[in-house]
């Protein structure tokens, strides 16, 4: 059988690799975008990063936790995507803006 | 036996009045009121009498103990709510609830026209149920608990007008003087409570009796003197006895209920409940004698030029009250409780009466003011005069048995002390005859008419009147009292409990010494007051200096003030007000203020309040955490 082109399984690196560039992608998102509801997007975005790596090191290792683990991070997320929206919609509610540097009244 | 109840009754009476009292009709107060103290006192007589106090034999030769419950039990100390029944609670049983049960009669007419009627009878039952925890208790502590107590009822009814300053002043003077006393005491519970691991009476004098008295002399010797100075507060002895004279400020039969029969007698029978400790301490009972003593001597010469009714009395009292400890301090315990309880009749007997005189002077106490009054209140006259001579020591009657125990005591002690007591017994004759002459003899000097404004009482009559029934007939209980009660033979009752002082061969002339000086007081106050009226006055002026320091009481209050309280007020105001207070206490609470705001004005400027700016600041800061954790080596 001639060899395939690519190796059999996927290596762990790729895995990684992505979940590093998510998760840069991520944070880069919460620090330069300025709409609020990106900013939470970038948030959830790096939450699943993270998830991700979770993942790849419970597959690796043959352990379980690391699923559990991720369980438990979307569950928050979850939990934390319905406060976050909530919050968002009285911020618009009341500011009528969802521009993030015109939210500064925290100032001082 | 049941012994709870004789407090409770007085207890329940307090609670009732207190708390209804105000939409309850006058005689249901007066029921509720004298009727508990009656009941406490039946019981009282049926309890003794299950005892077998009335019948023959030998009654309570060990006390009678009843245990309720266990209040404190901390390690080694055990103390329990107990009471105990033994000789001498027998008689302070039935001195507090039979007088006691007297002076609620006498009240109910005495304050018939008063405001705040419902509010002075909650408080006497309430002083009654403290006085009779505090003579039924079977341990310090409790014997404390009703020690504060009638100490809180003193303060209360002192200042019953509470709109009058003078009142209120009164009542402070005896709440503060008080605690002087009371802090004593209480240092002498502490120390009983180290030395002896317990506060039980019957525990601690048992442990007392076998010590010998060269072990613990010192300690012994420091209770001693500790429960001396509670017991100088409570019944106003020297230097703690000023309280007392400004007590009068109180209505009358706050007077005499409680500053003359029953509460100020408490510091002797706590000096003879713990008569096995002073006995262990020679140096505690010559000190007790010397206090009672020169008490009872310069009270009686205070008494001597007093023109209030209430103060001449009432110097009286702290005069026969040093009586009482020179009585305990000679040794003769029981002698001191004898004349407790004759001075309960005849003293209670005198105020009640010079309740019925200012009654019926419609608030008038000047005895200057006074005069001729036996034509207008006969019965009132007649039985003060039982108390004169009572009080006087007349033979046969009260005061001559108890006054006698005493004095003979005193002699077998030391004699000079027998003769600065035959020497105040005389001035005593005389200050009470002098008080009885001015109320009673010569031409009434009061006005006529327009009696109304001094305001106590008002009548809408100007003319002297005698008081009701309700008021005379405890006068004439208490007269029968004074005169016969010295056949009750008290020394002898107590004997079991306190050795009695054997009587030297050849010293009877000291009896009849004691009574010719009693009947020399008289027969002056007779010579001053009624045959030449004008002799006082020239006497006064001839010696005028002395004359002054009487009238004003040796300036005793005058000096406490310039030596203990201005300083202390003044202490308090510059050092603990304007400076520990002011400067250091709110200084260092402004001060931690006024710096948590300049750290919060720095720390503030890090808030910019863009939101961007945060994130930064997290990406930054989970970076550094990171690294340093790379920098130490990773995770592991």
């Amino acid at each position: 059988m001639p060899p395939l082109p690519f190796p059999p399984t996927v290596p762990l690196s790729w895995y990684l690799i992505l979940s590093a560039i998510l998760f840069t992608l991520g944070v880069a998102g919460f620090l330069f975008r300025r709409n609020i509801i990106t900013v939470f997007m970038s948030i959830e975005l790096m939450l699943n990063a993270v998830n991700l790596s979770f993942i790849t090191f419970s597959y690796k290792l043959k352990q379980v936790d690391g699923h559990i683990f991720s369980f438990f991070v979307m569950v928050v997320a979850a939990a934390e995507a319905a406060v976050g929206l909530a919050i968002i919609l009285t911020v618009f509610k009341n500011r009528q803006t969802l521009e993030i540097d015109e939210l500064s009244s925290l100032k001082n | 036996m049941q012994l709870w109840l004789i407090p409770i009754l007085p207890l329940a009476g307090f609670v009732l009045n207190g708390v209804l009292g105000r939409r309850l009709s006058k005689s249901a107060v007066n029921a509720i009121a004298a009727g508990s103290v009656l009941l406490s006192f039946l019981w009282v007589l049926k309890t003794l009498s299950a005892l077998s106090v009335f019948g023959g034999g030998n009654p309570l030769e060990t006390p009678y103990v009843e245990h309720y419950y266990t209040w404190i039990q901390s390690g080694l100390l055990n103390i329990s709510i107990d009471f105990a029944v033994d000789r001498l609670t027998a008689v302070m049983l039935l001195i507090v609830t039979g007088v006691g049960f007297l002076i609620h009669v006498y009240a109910v007419g005495y304050m018939a026209h008063e405001g705040g009627y419902y509010r002075f009878f909650a408080y006497l039952n309430l002083f009654m149920f403290f006085m009779l925890v505090l003579v039924l208790g079977a341990n310090f502590l409790l014997l404390f608990v009703g020690w504060e107590g009638v100490g809180l009822c003193s303060y209360l009814l002192i200042g019953f007008y509470f709109h009058e300053k003078f009142a209120t002043d009164a009542g402070n003077k005896a709440f503060i003087v008080n605690r002087i006393g009371d802090f004593g005491f209480s240092l002498a519970v502490f120390l009983i409570a180290k030395q002896f691991g317990s506060l039980d009476f019957a525990t601690v004098f048992g442990q007392v009796k076998d010590l010998p008295v060269e072990a613990t002399a010192g300690v012994i010797t420091a209770i001693s003197l500790l429960l001396l100075l509670g017991a100088t507060g409570k019944s106003a002895q020297i230097p703690l006895y000023v309280w007392l004279p400004d007590a009068m400020a109180g209505p009358t039969p706050v007077s005499a209920l409680i500053h003359a029969a029953t509460m100020v007698t408490a510091g002797v029978y706590m000096i003879a409940r713990s008569s096995q400790i002073f006995l262990h301490s020679a140096f505690a009972l010559d000190i007790v004698a010397l206090v009672g003593l020169t008490t009872a001597f310069f009270a009686a010469t205070i008494g001597l030029a007093q023109n209030d009714i209430k103060k001449v009395f009432a110097y009286s009292t702290v005069s026969q009250l040093g009586y009482m400890f020179l009585g305990l301090g000679t040794g003769a315990f029981s002698a001191g409780i004898f004349h407790l309880m004759t001075h309960a009749f005849f003293k209670a007997l005198l105020f009640l009466g010079a309740g019925s005189v200012i009654h019926a002077l419609s608030g008038e106490q000047d005895l200057r003011k006074m005069g001729g009054l036996r034509n207008y209140t006969p019965i009132t006259f007649w039985t003060l005069m039982c108390a004169g001579v009572a009080i006087a020591g007349v033979p046969p009657f009260s005061g001559f048995y108890s006054k006698d125990a005493i004095l003979s005591a005193a002699y077998q002690h030391a004699p000079w002390m027998y003769w600065v007591g035959v020497f105040t017994a005389g001035m005593t004759a005389f200050y009470v005859f002098r008080a009885l002459f001015l109320c009673f003899f010569g031409e009434y000097r009061g006005q006529h008419a327009e009696h109304g404004e001094h305001g106590r009482d008002e009548h809408g009559q100007s003319q002297p009147h005698e008081s009701p029934p309700v008021m005379w007939i405890p006068l004439a209980i208490l007269a029968v009292l004074s005169l016969a009660g010295g056949y009750i033979n008290i020394p002898r009752w107590l004997e079991p409990m306190f050795k009695p002082v054997e009587e030297a061969p050849g010293t009877e002339w000291t009896v009849y010494v004691s009574v010719a000086a009693g009947l020399i007081g008289i027969a002056l106050a007779y010579l001053f007051y009624i045959v030449a009226p004008g002799l006082p006055e020239s006497i006064a002026r001839t010696f005028s200096g002395p004359y002054r320091w009487i009238y004003n009481k040796y300036f005793v209050d005058e000096f406490y003030d310039s030596t203990v309280v201005n300083p202390v007020v003044d202490g308090s105001r510059t050092l603990l007000w304007r400076t520990v207070d002011a400067r250091v206490i709110d200084g260092a609470v402004n001060g931690i203020g006024k710096d948590a705001r300049g750290i919060g004005g720095f720390l503030k400027l890090a808030q910019s309040g863009s939101i961007r700016s945060y994130a930064a600041w997290v990406v930054l800061g989970s970076i550094l955490v990171i690294a340093f954790i790379g920098l130490m080596g990773g995770a592991r």
